[in-house]
């Protein structure tokens, strides 16, 4: 992957600035008004499991939720073809120990009424009332880990690189979650635990990636004596470009891997990951560099303060 | 410019990677189906192993490798169903004295289990059954307690002859004493202060009213709820053990919140009512001669004779504020029971309009037994089912009204001491309600994680392929430190930390597979612009490690920081996932950099190189590489 010449990725930043302002707005728009389909983790219910003697068709089922009132149902199939859950807002109101009884009640009346609705066998496979209480309490700690981390975040790059530095990289991070997350609102992925944990990788992943290209940066400002800060930001993205073509390439094969072989469950998480790491490559080239830039980010920001001297090795 | 390691750091790595490899492989091990026996008085003899012995031969069930302790008995079988049918004939042929469980016994060989090796401890959502998320009730903890603090400020005050003008609850960390006059009221509180240490007192004057006020300052609060989600936390565990489930988990979370784990269990319902209550009494009276059978139930005394109970619960054992074994004044063993108010008014009432007649008092206990189901695939599982059994305890004439505290007598002593001891681990400090719960098959358990292995297992041979191709002699380097990273990781979550391995954590593992290339990925690419800068193969080599390493430092560093964050403020799956990252952090850096470094010096440190095959790179002039 050795390029024959330099890519000017810097000559087009304005364009990618607009693109991902762009992408920001829509996916706060999708989240403001298409919110995200949470999983039962994060909303209280009755989670009924029903198994069908053929395939199901979930637009059928819906229907018939939906002509006998239960409008609110949310239908996923689990597991395979023939297995779906429903999942029913409950009444709050119930003592929590009723609940698990009233949850037995729902799954009897739901299974008989999609078991006259539908042409296949329909069996109940069990009913259980899910806790919301939970779910918006760890979103709760994730949202404040987030928030605690980027904090701690800023203040390291701030210390080992540079204010600006810091700015770039939690705005890359932010960046990378709100698309991701726009993503997952706009095609209705389901939100859950997992894909909340990898929520946090995402951070983990782009922040890897933008120290990498920060780092060359650092180097290459306190090295050459020459040239513009756009000319030296577009020399490290170069320097640091197989590396970081590799490196996205091979945890996209893991994640592939993951998603076509890991099962049913972890998929969720394999998407939102695979969906973090091209959006974090591109915001590690595009965003944190682009947004030092922005803020004029000069020489003398990087000068070593303490005289450790220039490079001793300094062979470029 | 040599590229040599000194011997002690040869020998490190040496020393690491062979701890890595012996600590990692008893997960390789299968466990055995095992059950295990064990009782909470008795100590175990081979007198027991014999009746075991006996029992599994009569039921045809081939076993194998028993161990006898006095703690405990262990036997092993070969298969699920002969570990389910051997269950029930053990249980069968020993008393309920015993407690009989199903359990997995590891096979791990006697000489790895002599230094520390086991294995790793598989999550719910990889072996099946239920999980519980129970709240405690705080208010209800700091409300009882203050009620108890007014009732001891009533005695004192009484004993001491002070006259009150009333004396009541405010809130739950706040109570108030009324008093005609300040003389009064400073009398009371040097009489009080001495006997409520914990609490802060304060006056105040409303009107002609001298009030003393007691509040429970915030730090002794927090000390309560500490102690009672501590107590709480106690007793949940006495009552899964006394089920005999198999390696449960009852873990405290957050400030008020406790984690109960139980794998194997397929019935949320029973498992509740069982967690709610585990051994309570139940107080009865004897059915009139000629009543209906159906309103009566026939129980055998301690004695050996017919009791007809009638159906009516006079009592309610949760209305029980204390028990405590002793001895009366002639030194027999006595149960003494203390009743809460309404329990004591109940019982009083009661008792007075049925002097003379019996009153019956029942043990109930909620017990497991593995019972064999069909699923949905019709194949047969094991499930756990919970059973309530009652015992009459006490059967004694009526003679008098009873007060809130009354004795049982008539009970060998170490009855009294197992029915206080029963009674008490039936009562938990403060209420619980079950605010989350959810039930993994055991089916779908074993389905994760092998998917999630056969993930591991094919992404990490593509990795592998990849290296190889892309970076020859190198990528091989970066290979062996990759297999080396998944050995330490399984090795330091087997052993160092007990982690419980979940499917968030496993694909932690595979992130990191994918990740900890990356400090490869930085230092060979380091390496070949070097090598296309005309640098000689040795120095560039150095160059590149010691170019590399800063970045690599603070790329992990930092997503280091970001995983502590996670694990201090998360929980479950947030935790499970953030415990893998910062493991796989750590191994990955010293197999990515020191590893490959040792392996690199290896094959290439001390001669004169002049080529390295790290793939393709371009030299400075097409006669580079003859030019060294």
């Amino acid at each position: 992957m050795i390029l024959g010449r330099e890519v000017d990725f810097m000559g087009v930043r304005k364009i990618a600035a607009v693109i991902s302002a762009a992408l920001v707005v829509v996916s706060i728009l999708a989240l403001v008004f298409n919110s995200l389909q949470f999983g039962l983790d994060f909303t209280a219910g009755t989670s009924v499991r029903l198994n069908y003697s053929d395939t199901v068709i979930l637009d059928e089922v819906n229907e018939a939720l939906t002509n006998n009132g239960y409008e609110d149902a949310v239908v996923v199939s689990f597991g395979s073809d023939r297995e779906i859950r429903v999942v029913l807002p409950v009444d709050e109101s119930i003592e929590v120990v009723d609940q698990a009884a009233q949850a037995a009640v729902v799954g009897e009346t739901i299974a008989s009424l999609l078991s006259a609705n539908s042409a296949s066998e329909v069996t109940l496979l069990g009913s259980d009332y899910v806790s919301a209480k939970v779910g918006e309490e760890l979103a709760e700690q994730g949202g404040m880990g987030m928030l605690v981390a980027l904090g701690i975040i800023m203040v390291y790059i701030a210390v080992r690189f540079q204010f600006k530095f810091s700015v770039g990289a939690v705005v890359a991070l932010a960046h990378d979650v709100i698309i991701t997350l726009g993503i997952f609102s706009i095609f209705g992925i389901e939100f859950n635990l997992n894909t909340l944990a990898a929520m946090l990788a995402i951070i983990g992943y782009s922040l890897n990636d933008t120290i990498v290209v920060s780092d060359r940066i650092r180097e290459n400002f306190r090295r050459m004596r020459k040239g513009s800060p756009v000319e030296m930001v577009n020399v490290s993205l170069n320097q640091t470009l197989s590396r970081t073509i590799i490196t996205s390439f091979t945890t996209l094969l893991v994640l592939f891997s993951v998603l076509l072989i890991g099962g049913e469950t972890t998929q969720g998480f394999a998407i939102a990951l695979i969906i973090g790491v091209v959006i974090g490559t591109y915001s590690s080239i595009y965003i944190a560099s682009n947004v030092i830039l922005y803020m004029n980010v000069t020489r003398e920001d990087l000068m070593i303060p303490v005289k450790e001297g220039a490079d001793p090795e300094g062979t470029v | 410019m040599l590229n040599r390691y000194p011997a002690w750091k040869n020998i490190l790595i040496v020393v690491v990677v062979v701890l890595g490899f012996l600590y990692s492989i008893p997960n390789i091990y299968p466990d055995d189906e095992a059950i295990q026996i064990s009782t909470d008085s008795l100590s175990l003899n081979e007198s027991d192993m014999a009746t075991v012995t006996t029992a599994l031969e009569a039921a045809q069930v081939e076993f194998f490798g028993e161990e006898v302790s006095e703690e405990s008995i262990l036997v092993r079988f070969n298969s699920v169903d002969d570990q389910l049918i051997a269950k029930t004939a053990i249980e069968e042929a020993l008393t309920n004295d015993y407690i009989v469980a199903l359990n997995l016994a590891p096979t791990t060989p006697a000489w790895l289990q002599a230094i520390g090796a086991g294995k790793m401890n598989l999550g719910l959502d990889l072996q099946g059954g239920v999980h519980f998320l129970m709240e405690v009730d705080m208010d209800a903890a700091l409300g009882r307690r203050m009620e108890d603090n007014l009732s001891n400020v009533r005695s004192i005050l009484r004993e001491e002859r002070l006259r009150t003008r009333g004396t009541n609850v405010v809130d739950n960390s706040h109570l108030e004493i009324r008093f005609g006059n300040e003389d009064d009221r400073s009398e009371a509180r040097s009489a009080l202060l001495e006997n409520f240490p914990d609490l802060q007192f304060q006056n105040r004057d409303a009107g002609n009213v001298s009030v003393l006020d007691m509040r429970t300052p915030p730090d002794v609060i927090l000390q309560i709820q500490r102690d009672t989600l501590q107590a709480n936390r106690t007793t949940i565990m006495s009552r899964v053990d006394a089920l005999g489930v198999a390696e449960p988990t009852v873990q405290q979370q957050g400030a008020d919140r406790i984690v109960v784990e139980l794998p194997g269990v397929q019935d949320p319902a029973q498992a509740i009512r069982f967690l709610q209550r585990i051994a309570t009494l139940e107080f009865h009276l004897e059915a009139t001669p000629g009543a209906s059978p159906a309103s009566y139930v026939t129980y055998v005394n301690p004695d050996g004779l017919l009791v007809d109970v009638d159906n009516e619960v006079i009592l309610q054992g949760d209305r029980i504020s204390n028990v405590r074994s002793s001895l009366d004044q002639n030194g027999l063993p006595q149960v003494q029971i203390n009743l809460d108010a309404q329990g004591g008014n109940q019982i009083n009432r009661v008792t007075r309009e049925n002097v003379g007649r019996m009153m019956d008092i029942l043990l109930s206990e909620t017990r497991s037994r593995t019972i064999l189901t069909t699923d949905e695939n019709g194949e047969e599982v094991e499930d756990v089912e919970f059973f309530e059994e009652k015992r009459l305890i006490s059967h004694a004439t009526i003679r008098t009204a009873l007060p809130r505290t009354f004795v049982i007598t008539g009970l060998s002593s170490r009855e009294a001491n197992d029915l206080s001891e029963l009674i008490r681990s039936g009562s938990l400090a403060a209420p619980m309600t079950i605010v989350e719960q959810s039930v993994i098959g055991p089916t779908m358990g074993r389905e994760n994680l092998e998917a999630g292995i056969n993930g591991i297992l094919v992404a990490s041979v593509l990795v592998l392929i990849f290296m190889l191709f892309y970076y020859r002699v190198f990528g091989l380097a970066a290979n062996t430190a990759l297999v080396m990273n998944i050995l330490l990781i399984f090795a330091v979550m087997s052993t160092l930390i007990p982690a419980t391995l979940t499917l968030p954590g496993i694909v932690g593992i595979v992130l990191t597979v994918g990740m900890a290339v990356d400090a490869n990925v930085l230092i060979f690419t380091r390496i070949r612009e070097e090598l296309t800068n005309g640098m000689p193969p040795q120095q560039a080599i150095d160059a590149g490690y010691n170019r590399a390493f800063t970045t690599i430092l603070d790329a992990n560093l930092t997503t280091f920081l970001v995983a502590l964050v996670l694990f201090t403020i998360g929980t479950g799956p947030v935790k499970g996932f953030a415990v893998t990252l910062m493991i796989g952090i750590i191994t990955s850096m010293f197999t990515a950099i020191v590893g490959t470094r040792a392996l690199v010096n290896l094959i290439y440190g001390g001669r004169n190189v002049q080529q390295l095959s790290i793939g393709k790179y371009k030299l400075p002039n097409k006669s580079g590489i003859e030019a060294t």
